[in-house]
Order: structure tokens, then C-alpha cells, then sequence
């Protein structure tokens, strides 16, 4: 019994270490978002600094461009999620369940969409979108951003369809449902935890990229939070305290997400092998 | 063939032709475009008439003095990295899926990292790691030891990237693993506990091995994205500082690229890249086939 309760202690010792680690750096940007004026540059370590004070959220809440920001990115985060979940839930069906030609082939092809250093695709990238017309709108950047996220969500997709017997599918098909009804009907509803990683993961692609953004996006009308907040940072007088707490108010929605979906996240990551 | 197969084998183009559509006009068209550039001297002076310059950038990048250096340390990048990543990330699994008061709250906590924005992640911890004001250095003063000067030295701005990147990457493995674990059935204990084995011998014969498979594509593409990744070395030590010696091969074309806008030869570094990692992945996987096949 004495041997169990140390464990115990041990366990939780263990876990408290791991969630100082994993949470002290966001604990610190709290800190520094609550810092007035004139204590940017302070060697405190409390975590509510001396004169605190929520005058860094008024100002980019009401003084800087910050809901237009919010709008953009929840168009393209939301676009980009449902586009994400479309498309990869498909491919990753057929994946699963259809032995066609080159399949394998094409397996491989989506994990190798990974290797080519990302920033090198850009200028080409440009010079289609200039072609298509879709530099400055939120259509090239949310077509771009599924490309990037597609690869993993297909792996996603095509994990869980795996684990899903296809016994079910037959049946349906006997009862007269065409291939695709059943894949709507039977296993679409099955797969409610995968679309939902898919969904977040799509999302997040959408809400915290900002490199092809800068590139796609030159009008400042449709700047995305990252390029707003970059542009908070890049102001001449580097203001800490603001960014910190624009950084706050970009994290809010995706954690708060991230936890709500959390029970999820564990029961739907079945990464697919690539074989298989 | 079965039922379902022969009667929908069709479908499978309609199934993937949007797929294939966005990859093609984002990631494949812009591939083969940079693969073609490599071979020429597009630059800032060449931009609009770029000349066919045969293999010039290729001689040129392994000519580099630095080459080797970045080459090497982008692999010890990517080691260390995924060392910690799946240590952290299946030691923290195991703690989880212990019976735990306020389980739910600790692994909400531990996921924040891999909730939070990369970018911004990478520009806290590097305020974090300020000589004067940063927070590591403060504490490491109330401990009685001396400030280090994290982002001003080769190594130890190299330590403060990977102390970002582990921070950033543990809690996918951690998800990962969890998902595994609970998938492990419970008679699997029982029988190994049974024929006596401790809690070490359960560890090394029941919960590693049902790990393995599910871990495994997570590990290759944990490994692909930390060798590129761009932000963490990029954002934590300001562009390669001190004085260019803070560079992975992606900050490095990066560089080039953008900063000095030396395309044909980024382009021609790129390619290496990707062949470098195509090679990695197939070693992986050769090794994962040996593996079953045993």
C-alpha cells in the first residue's frame, strides 16, 4: 500500500513538471499583456506584473483594425475547414475501400507533398494565383491553405475509415443503396471524431499561417490576425504589451476549440500507414 | 474482388479528383516550376530573362563550405527533436491514462502548445530567452546560477530552437499515443501479468509493441516536419543570428532565397532538400517492412 501511494506522488510530481513546461510560456505572455506602458522591459517574474493593466486589450480592441482581422480569418479558417473536411473526407474513402490502379503510387505522392520545402512553392504559387486573379482575395489563400492541409487530413480520414468494418457498407449496398449512399449514410455518420480533427486541423492551417498570407494578401483590407498582429510588431515603437495581448486574443478561440474538442482529438487520430 | 469493390471501383476518380485538382494547380505545378528554375541563374538581376545554366547552382551548393555544417546539423535538428518528442509524448500518454484526479484539466493543459500559433509560440519563447529580461535567465538567477547568453552563442542558440521545437511538438505524440494506448486491450495485461511479468516487463512486451504501429506514421511525418520547418529556427534566433551560424537547411534557402534573392540557387537547394528527405522517409519505411516481415 505504501508502495502504491508513492507512485502516486511520483506520478503527479511527474505531470505537474510536464504542465509547467507546457503552460509557463503561456502563463508569461499573460503576464506580459497585463504590463503598463512604461514596464515593458522589467526583470519581475509575478505573474500579475506591479500597475496591471487591461489597457493593452483596449487599445487593439478598439483602436486598431482588429474585428475587420477577426472577419477575414474566420472566412478563411471557416472556408478552409469545409473545404478540408469535403475534400479529404472523399479522397480518404477512396483510399480506404477502393483498389484502383497506382493507388499506392498515390499514397506515397501525398506524403511526398510534404518534403518540398513549403516557402519554395510561393513565388510560382504567386504567378499562378496573379494568373487566375486571385491574388488579393481570400479565395487564393483558402485554396492554398487546403493544399497544405489536405495531406494530413486525408491520412486522417483514411486511418479511421480503416478501423470501420466494411460489413456495413455491404449491407447497405444489398439493401439497395448506391456506393455513395452508403458512404454518406453509413459511413460519413461513423466517422464523426475523424471529420472533427479534420475539421480543427483545417481550421487552424487557416488561422495561424501568415507567410503565404503576406504574399497573396498585399491589400491591408484583407489582412488576416497574423499579418495584423505582425504589423503590430513590426511598428516602429515595438509595442510588447499590445502584441502580447493580441497574441491572447488570436490563441483564445483556436485553444478554446482545441479543449472542447479534446476528447475527440485522442479517439480520432488514426494516422493511416502508408501501406495498407 | 467483393461487392462494394467492383461496383464502386469508378467512383474512386470522382472521390479523389478535387483532391487531386488543388494539389496539382498548389503544390505540384509550383514543384515542377522550381524543379526547372534550379537548373537556371534566376536571380534579382535575371528575373524576367532567367538563362539555362546547366548544373552551375547544384556545383555551387556543394561547393559551399557551409553545406556540410548545415546539412549535419539539420540532421542532429531533426534527431534530437524527435528523441524528446516521443519520450515527452508517450511518457506523458502513459501518465494520462493512469487512473488520475483531474485527468481532463491536466491533458487540456498539456495540449496547449500544439494549440497555440506556431509563429507566436516562437517569438514568446524567444523573449523568453533575452539575456537581460527573458524569463529563462531570471529564474536561472534565482537558482543561483549565472545568465546565459542563449541567442548569442552557435550551441546555445541551437539549444534554445530545439528547447521551442520539443516544447511545440510533444503534445501531437501525446495525443497519438494516448489514442493507442486506450486501444490496447486490458487482457493483454492481464495475460503478461499472469505469467508474471512486472510492471517494466508489461511495458517492453505489451504496451511497446502495440505502440509501434500506431506511433510509426507519426513519427515519419513528425520527422518531415521538423526537418522543414521553417518558423522555429527562423523566429527564435532572428534570421540565422549569431552572425549566420543559427541555420537548418530550410532557414538557409530561406535566406537565400528571400533575403537575397538568389532564386535558381534556392531552387536548386530545395531540390536536395526534398531528395534528402524522400531518402530518409524510404529508409523508414524500407526498415518498417523488414519489420513486418520478420
Amino acid at each position: 500500500m505504501m508502495r502504491r501511494a508513492w507512485t502516486q506522488v511520483w506520478v503527479h510530481l511527474l505531470v505537474w513538471l510536464l504542465v509547467l513546461f507546457a503552460a509557463y510560456p503561456v502563463l508569461r505572455i499573460v503576464t506580459i499583456s497585463l504590463r503598463p506602458g512604461d514596464q515593458l522591459y522589467s526583470t519581475e517574474l509575478s505573474v500579475i506584473p506591479a500597475g496591471a493593466t487591461l489597457d493593452a486589450y483596449r487599445q487593439i480592441l478598439f483602436e486598431k483594425p482588429f474585428g475587420l482581422w477577426i472577419r477575414n480569418s474566420l472566412i478563411v479558417s471557416l472556408s478552409t475547414a469545409v473545404i478540408g473536411v469535403a475534400l479529404a473526407s472523399l479522397a480518404g474513402y477512396a483510399f480506404s475501400r477502393f483498389r484502383f490502379r497506382a493507388r499506392g503510387a498515390a499514397l506515397q505522392g501525398i506524403l511526398v507533398t510534404q518534403m518540398f520545402p513549403a516557402t519554395m512553392l510561393l513565388l510560382p504559387l504567386y504567378m499562378i494565383m496573379r494568373k487566375l486573379h486571385l491574388v488579393d482575395t481570400l479565395t487564393g489563400v483558402v485554396i492554398a491553405y487546403a493544399a497544405t492541409a489536405l495531406p494530413f487530413c486525408i491520412w486522417t480520414m483514411k486511418g479511421y475509415y480503416d478501423t470501420i468494418p466494411q460489413d456495413l457498407e455491404e449491407a447497405a449496398l444489398i439493401d439497395g443503396c448506391s456506393p455513395f449512399q452508403a458512404f454518406v449514410r453509413v459511413t460519413l455518420p461513423l466517422s464523426a471524431p475523424a471529420l472533427v480533427i479534420t475539421g480543427l486541423f483545417s481550421f487552424m492551417t487557416g488561422w495561424s499561417e501568415f507567410i503565404v498570407a503576406r504574399v497573396l494578401l498585399p491589400d491591408s483590407r484583407l489582412h488576416t490576425l497574423p499579418l495584423g498582429l505582425e504589423s503590430l510588431a513590426s511598428t516602429y515603437q515595438t509595442e510588447w504589451a499590445n502584441y502580447a495581448a493580441g497574441s491572447l486574443l488570436v490563441c483564445v478561440p483556436v485553444v478554446v476549440l482545441f479543449l472542447v474538442l479534446s476528447r475527440f482529438l485522442v479517439s480520432g487520430l488514426t494516422l493511416g500507414g502508408v501501406k495498407g | 474482388m467483393s461487392l462494394l469493390e467492383s461496383r464502386a471501383n469508378r467512383l474512386a476518380g470522382w472521390f479523389l479528383a478535387p483532391t487531386a485538382a488543388v494539389l496539382l494547380l498548389v503544390v505540384a505545378y509550383p514543384f515542377l516550376y522550381n524543379v526547372g528554375m534550379s537548373f537556371t541563374n534566376w536571380n534579382m538581376f535575371h528575373f524576367r530573362d532567367p538563362q539555362f545554366n546547366g548544373l552551375t547552382n547544384y556545383a555551387r551548393l556543394f561547393g559551399e563550405s557551409d553545406f556540410w555544417r548545415i546539412f549535419g546539423k539539420t540532421f542532429l535538428w531533426t534527431g534530437v527533436n524527435l528523441v524528446f518528442h516521443v519520450t515527452l509524448g508517450v511518457g506523458a500518454a502513459l501518465l494520462l491514462n493512469r487512473k488520475l484526479p483531474g485527468r481532463a484539466v491536466y491533458r487540456a493543459l498539456l495540449i496547449l502548445p500544439w494549440a497555440m500559433p506556431q509563429y507566436i509560440s516562437a517569438l514568446t519563447w524567444r523573449g523568453m530567452f533575452n539575456l537581460e529580461y527573458g524569463a529563462v535567465n531570471l529564474w536561472l538567477g534565482k537558482l543561483g546560477l549565472g545568465a546565459v547568453p542563449w541567442l548569442g552563442q552557435e550551441w546555445t542558440a541551437f539549444a534554445a530552437a530545439v528547447i521551442t521545437n520539443i516544447w511545440l511538438g510533444f503534445p501531437f505524440i501525446m495525443v497519438v499515443a494516448l489514442g493507442g494506448l486506450q486501444s490496447i486491450p486490458e487482457e493483454l495485461y492481464e495475460a503478461a501479468r499472469i505469467d508474471g511479468a512486472g510492471p517494466w516487463r508489461r511495458f517492453t512486451n505489451v504496451t511497446l509493441p502495440m505502440l509501434r504501429p500506431v506511433l510509426a506514421p507519426a513519427v515519419v511525418l513528425g520527422t518531415i516536419w521538423t526537418f522543414n520547418n521553417l518558423n522555429v529556427m527562423w523566429l527564435v534566433t532572428k534570421q540565422g543570428e549569431p552572425a549566420d551560424t543559427s541555420h537548418i537547411l530550410v532557414t538557409y534557402v530561406y535566406k537565400a532565397a528571400f533575403t537575397y534573392y538568389r532564386y535558381g540557387y534556392a531552387a536548386a537547394f530545395s531540390v536536395v532538400i526534398f531528395l534528402t528527405l524522400l531518402g530518409i522517409v524510404s529508409i523508414y519505411q524500407r526498415a518498417a517492412t523488414l519489420e513486418e516481415a520478420r
